[in-house]
């Protein structure tokens, strides 16, 4: 056990590393000068050249590489050329949109596909299955930020319930905040609860034809009990997988739908920045998205362990 | 060159009786001929030019004249989904081919070596994956400027750890089997036995692989260019339509409908003939029924 969490702790880490390197050096070849779009066309080339000297530009490489590494690892991500703040508050800023945002929408998409799933693989082959399925299937294939523009149609134009989009920010108390963000979230998770609805039913199904469920029936438990707590428990390594990817995907795959309701969150920052050559926050925002990605992997990787204990005296 | 591929005591004739059988199979089929056919069309013919704009026709509602309505341009909806068409095929294609064309080869050769070279091979895919997909494509978009071309590209290179994976782990469950052994002794090197024994029996996967990527090569290009990414106009792309139409969905609501309905049409036939094919060719599927 001990063995399996080390060798899972340092592929993550090098994983990290590299991770690291290669946003760095992508950046590197990022044409647009960053001192340059600083000081605007008219500067001299003499000016240029002093801020560049400033922002510590002419250093050798690997000595750039190094400072900015050991600058993200004591959580100083420099400052942004095009907000002149620090980067760690505009990040901390936006995390406090898409944060809840992602953790909304994840919930949802679980508390709707789970019981989906559970109800398809318990009635496999019949007429609620086939329409459940059918309508995942339907799921999977809306893009989120078209169904996200339907949402606004219906529930913003046409019956006003909630704005069409912006964030009035947590100041403004939990409930005006938390409105805007529900069609957002509900754009997002539905395509999500399609997919992992998909993958809950076929994870079933094929624990359900175990012979240890078999005896789970025989031994006189009813059907209920056996589906949730001996066959859902044993089909939640690919659920969780899928979970763990989807999470990953939120945070990220906010981008669009940030910028379909106007959001200030993280996504939008990072579109932003990478449009106006901010490459300090491009730099600083997409590692810490991978390393939510290598967290939450490690995180799934390590609840197999939890959810089987097979795993756990394997190693 | 003698081929074993596992289908076994299986004809091309009974595939396709079980083929039309298959509900899934045939209506992915359908759907997808008809998008494709769509896109052919739009060469020869469309109901309108998607070049000319005629303002004195703009934002009209969908009628007899124009079907799904016109753009804020004037231009017939309808036609630019058909040729939108075009471009969504051709990048999520294209990307699919960048995908196998390398991912294939990879997957197959760490297969094959094993040891420290399918390690290496498979924390690389490790690293890609640990990127977010569409924001990495974005800054691909982003480096190279916006065009259909980079967009291939952006969502090409996401395709090829995807093809390596499942190209690996079938290649894997091939080569323990006898006529592997067999091809081995007749002295056949590991690429032979690659080519000629290996990816015949995973073509199967890799096509089901293919129009899941194919379906989801279709929904980023749609998001990329929705960012304006994608293809440039004047040249009508259906992430683009939409990107149009959300400022007018007051006004216009069929700019926004159409072109997404489009996309879900396209993604859902390509989908369900990936099941179908699924269903129809993988011996396990078919065990397990």
């Amino acid at each position: 056990m001990t063995a399996y969490l080390l060798k899972r702790f340092a592929i993550a880490l090098a994983t990290l590393v590299l991770a690291s390197m290669v946003v760095f050096a992508v950046l590197e070849i990022l044409p647009g000068d960053p001192a340059r779009l600083m000081l605007g066309m008219n500067a001299s080339a003499d000016q240029v050249e002093l801020l560049r000297n400033q922002m510590g530009l002419n250093a050798p490489l690997a000595w750039r590489y190094l400072h900015w590494a050991g600058g993200l690892l004591s959580l100083d991500f420099g400052r942004s050329y095009t907000y002149s703040v620090p980067v760690l508050d505009l990040v901390r800023e936006r995390l406090a949109v898409s944060l809840p945002l992602a953790l909304i929408a994840l919930a949802l998409s679980t508390i709707i596909a789970i019981p989906v799933g559970l109800f398809s693989a318990s009635r496999r082959g019949r007429a609620g299955d086939t329409v459940a399925m059918g309508a995942a299937q339907l799921g999977v294939a809306v893009p989120n930020f078209w169904f996200a523009l339907m949402l606004i149609y219906v529930f913003a134009v046409w019956l006003r319930l909630v704005p069409a989009g912006g964030f009035p920010g947590w100041g403004a108390g939990i409930w005006p905040a938390a409105k805007s963000l529900m069609l957002p979230a509900v754009a997002l998770a539905l395509p999500q609860a399609a997919i992992l609805a998909r993958v809950t039913r076929s994870a079933l199904i094929e624990v359900l034809n175990e012979d240890y469920i078999r005896t789970a029936r025989a031994k006189g438990l009813p059907y209920r009990a056996v589906l949730w707590r001996h066959a859902l428990r044993n089909a939640m390594i690919p659920v969780l997988t899928i979970l763990g990817l989807q999470f990953a995907f939120l945070l990220a795959g906010t981008i669009i739908i940030e910028n379909v309701f106007y959001l200030p969150g993280l996504g939008r920052l990072v579109f932003q920045a990478i449009t106006q050559r901010d490459l300090i926050v491009v730099e600083s925002v997409v590692m810490l998205l991978v390393a939510a990605v290598i967290a939450v992997n490690l995180v799934v990787d390590l609840s197999y362990a939890v959810v089987d204990p097979r795993l756990r005296s394997r190693q | 060159m003698t081929m074993h591929i596992d289908i076994p005591e299986e004809t091309l004739s009974s595939i396709l009786a079980k083929a039309f059988r298959n509900t899934a199979f045939v209506a992915g089929f359908v759907i997808t001929v008809l998008i494709l056919a769509m896109a052919v069309i739009s060469y020869v013919w469309t109901p309108y030019d998607v070049t000319r704009l005629v303002i004195s026709d703009k934002t009209q509602g969908p009628s007899l004249a124009h079907w799904f309505g016109t753009d804020h341009f004037g231009r017939d909806i309808l036609s630019m989904i058909m040729v939108g068409a075009r471009n969504s095929i051709a990048v999520a294609f294209v990307a699919v081919g960048i995908g196998m064309g390398v991912g294939v080869p990879l997957g197959a050769f760490a297969a094959a070596r094993g040891g420290l070279v399918d390690e290496a091979l498979m924390r690389i895919n490790d690293l890609v994956f640990a990127f977010p997909a569409l924001l990495s494509a974005i800054m691909i978009t982003a480096i190279f400027g916006p065009g259909a071309v980079n967009a291939i590209i952006a969502i090409g290179i996401f395709n090829i750890p995807v093809f390596a994976r499942v190209a690996r782990a079938g290649a894997l469950a091939i080569w323990p089997r006898e006529f592997i052994l067999a091809a081995r002794a007749a002295g056949k090197s590991s690429t032979q036995i690659s080519i000629e024994h290996v990816l015949p029996n995973i073509a199967t996967l890799l096509l089901v692989q293919g129009t899941i990527q194919f379906a989801l090569g279709i929904l980023a290009e749609a998001g990329l260019s929705y960012l304006g990414l994608g293809a440039q106009p004047p040249m009508p792309s259906w992430g683009r339509m939409l990107f149009d139409a959300q400022t007018r969905m007051v006004a216009a609501p069929w700019m926004a409908i159409f072109p997404g309905m489009a996309i879900v049409i396209t993604v859902l036939g390509l989908n369900l003939l990936g099941d179908g094919i699924a269903d129809i060719l993988d011996p396990k599927s078919r065990r397990q029924r």
